[in-house]
């Protein structure tokens, strides 16, 4: 009995993760036939083996697509794990500033170092940022007791902090300005084989730290007192959460920009198909974080053209009542 | 040591509180083992505060609590979860739990988190579903429990922990009366037919009375009494500890103490 209903769970799941998966790959395939130039399935094919339009669609498009679903996935995680620690729905590294922070630390770092080195130095500076970001959250947390409204409110604080400071810094130096604007919506603009290489390099080194937060996930759902007497430390626990959270997102912020929402967005929508459990929650947030941005990114090559939409904008355009029929829907489970 | 042989768990001077203002100081007290302890008090007297430091939940300002004779805040988490658990008095636990799947927690203390359940955990945790009532429910959500089920889910969780002291505070508040004895029928049965050292914050006086071989009364920033209910509850006790004038009579059913309380002037 008890197999036949965790079967079924396993089950649905499994299928949501494959019609997911199933979207993601229709719109990879569709990112990369259409543009400036539409290119054929065929033409498509050939050029990603080295063909006539080889050029385009390695260079260009193909890097994009797989940033997007790599980013998008990587913000999906990241929520999952922040509300996870926080047990707070609403929690997303958006929410608690640390994709503030990241952005800081990365305009900063583009102000600082010399143009030829910004492609080292800003992923280096979003690192940083929500790094310290992070830190301070945690730092600050314990210090009123590491409750989990403690952490949740000095993350707003922190966020707001942060978001001065930046637009402070944009002020001061407003030729830089217009750049980081594009930055901070967040888009996909840009992607280069480099880039690809260095958020799938960062993702296997977190891999590892994924899959052990991800068997304790659950476990943050219970309240501190719970935790203490089943021999697990509260403060350990949540900050292995918040921390694994972290890295997803800085390397999510260094790769795309600022995209935080979709660290809130994915997670509601998968739990909403999956359930809260973690082992299902987790990698559907992952698929529905990937289909996301790449969704956003492809609307926004073609609804405007021959402009761009940055994808964190048209994901937040679509997201925004989304999230609001989302929230709807699930206050209406409660009921 | 005399006590530790009757004792496991005890403390040493202990004082409660938050920063400056104590709750209760000087409490020396020793849990019978084996028994069911009851502790009573007014809101506000610090038994769930005593409760949550005897289980390590809390720090004191001062003083020690002894597990075994060594203090627990030198002791790491996972080896006291062997031998003592905690059901607080509103857990929360994570969404979408079924009642076997809370259970399963237990056995965190015993395994870990990263490896996976074997053959022995899972018949503890049948045991403790079935020494709750519960193997008919085990795939129910917890949130589609009653709130009496619910509570027998927690216990089983508590019990598949395996710990030989079981500390719960307020086990029957929210609950109706059926519900209240159910659980604290439960309890008994727990304590008579498994051995185990159970202590519960109560707030029912007569279900102090009836259910528990031991009576903790919390008054006066300190433990005001501390012994056999029928030898413990009087009249007096329960105008110091309550402010309340009562009868006390023998329960004509089993003979325990039976408090009634009077009308009170306001």
């Amino acid at each position: 009995m008890s197999a036949s209903v965790t079967n079924r769970a396993d089950l649905r799941a499994f299928s949501a993760g494959m019609i997911a998966l199933a979207v993601i790959l229709a719109i990879a395939v569709l990112g990369m036939t259409i543009g400036a130039v539409t290119l054929s399935v065929s033409q498509v094919v050939d050029g990603l083996a080295g063909g006539k339009s080889a050029f385009i669609v390695t260079q260009y498009r193909a890097p994009r697509v797989v940033i997007s679903i790599l980013a998008g996935a990587s913000f999906g995680m990241a929520g999952v794990f922040l509300q996870g620690a926080l047990r707070n729905p609403l929690a997303s590294p958006d929410v608690v500033g640390i994709t503030k922070c990241a952005g800081l630390g990365a305009f900063l770092a583009g102000l600082v170092s010399p143009p030829a080195l910004a492609i080292w130095s800003i992923p280096a500076g979003v690192v940083a940022g929500a790094v310290v970001g992070a830190m301070m959250l945690l730092t600050i947390g314990r210090s009123f007791g590491g409750g989990i409204a403690a952490l949740a409110l000095v993350g707003v604080a922190i966020g707001l902090f942060g978001q001065a400071l930046m637009q402070y810094v944009m002020v001061l130096f407003p030729t830089r300005a217009d750049q980081s604007m594009i930055w901070l919506a967040g888009s996909v603009y840009g992607s280069t084989g480099a880039k690809v290489m260095a958020l799938s390099l960062w993702l296997v080194l977190c891999l590892p730290l994924v899959f052990i937060a991800g068997l304790r996930l659950d476990a943050g759902g219970f309240g501190d007192e719970t935790l203490i007497s089943l021999g697990i430390l509260p403060g350990r626990l949540r900050g292995g959460l918040i921390t694994v959270s972290v890295l997803l997102t800085a390397g999510a912020v260094a790769s795309v920009g600022s995209m935080g929402f979709l660290g809130l967005l994915a997670p509601h929508a998968a739990r909403l198909l999956v359930g809260a459990r973690a082992r299902h929650l987790l990698p559907v947030s992952a698929l529905i974080g990937a289909l996301t941005l790449s969704a956003a990114d492809l609307i926004g090559r073609v609804i405007a053209l021959p402009n761009e939409i940055p994808a964190g904008i048209v994901a937040a355009v679509i997201g925004g009542p989304y999230l609001i029929f989302l929230l709807i829907k699930e206050a209406g489970r409660h009921d | 040591m005399t006590e530790a042989s009757h004792s496991r768990l005890s403390s040493k001077d202990l004082s409660l509180g938050y920063a400056t203002t104590k709750i209760l100081e000087h409490v020396d007290i020793a849990i019978p083992d084996g028994k069911i302890t009851a502790m009573i008090g007014a809101n506000g007297s610090g038994k769930s505060t005593l409760l949550k430091t005897l289980g390590r939940i809390l720090q004191p300002i001062d003083g020690t609590v002894l597990l075994d004779g060594r203090a627990i805040a030198g002791l790491p988490s996972r080896d006291i979860a062997r031998t003592l658990a905690l059901l607080p008095q509103s857990p929360v636990s994570p969404d979408g739990l079924t009642v076997r799947q809370l259970c399963r927690f237990g056995r965190h203390p015993h395994k870990g988190m990263l490896t996976r359940t074997t053959r022995h955990d899972e018949e503890i945790v049948e045991q403790a579903l079935a020494a709750t009532g519960l193997s008919d429910l085990t795939e129910r959500p917890l949130d589609r429990l009653s709130g009496g089920q619910r509570q027998r889910a927690w216990i089983a969780m508590a019990l598949a922990q395996e710990t030989p002291i079981l500390l719960l505070d307020e086990p029957t508040t929210y609950l109706d009366i059926a519900h209240q004895l159910e659980v604290l029928n439960l309890l008994r049965d727990l304590n008579r037919t498994q051995g185990r050292t159970i202590v519960m914050v109560v707030h029912d006086l007569n279900h102090a009375a009836q259910y528990a071989d031991h009576i903790v009364a919390v008054a006066n920033g300190g433990i005001h009494a501390a012994g056999r209910p029928v030898d413990l509850l009087t009249p007096d006790l329960i105008r110091t500890v309550f402010d309340v004038d009562a009868m006390v009579i023998p329960h004509p059913a089993d003979g325990t103490p039976l408090c009634l309380p009077l009308s009170i002037d306001f």
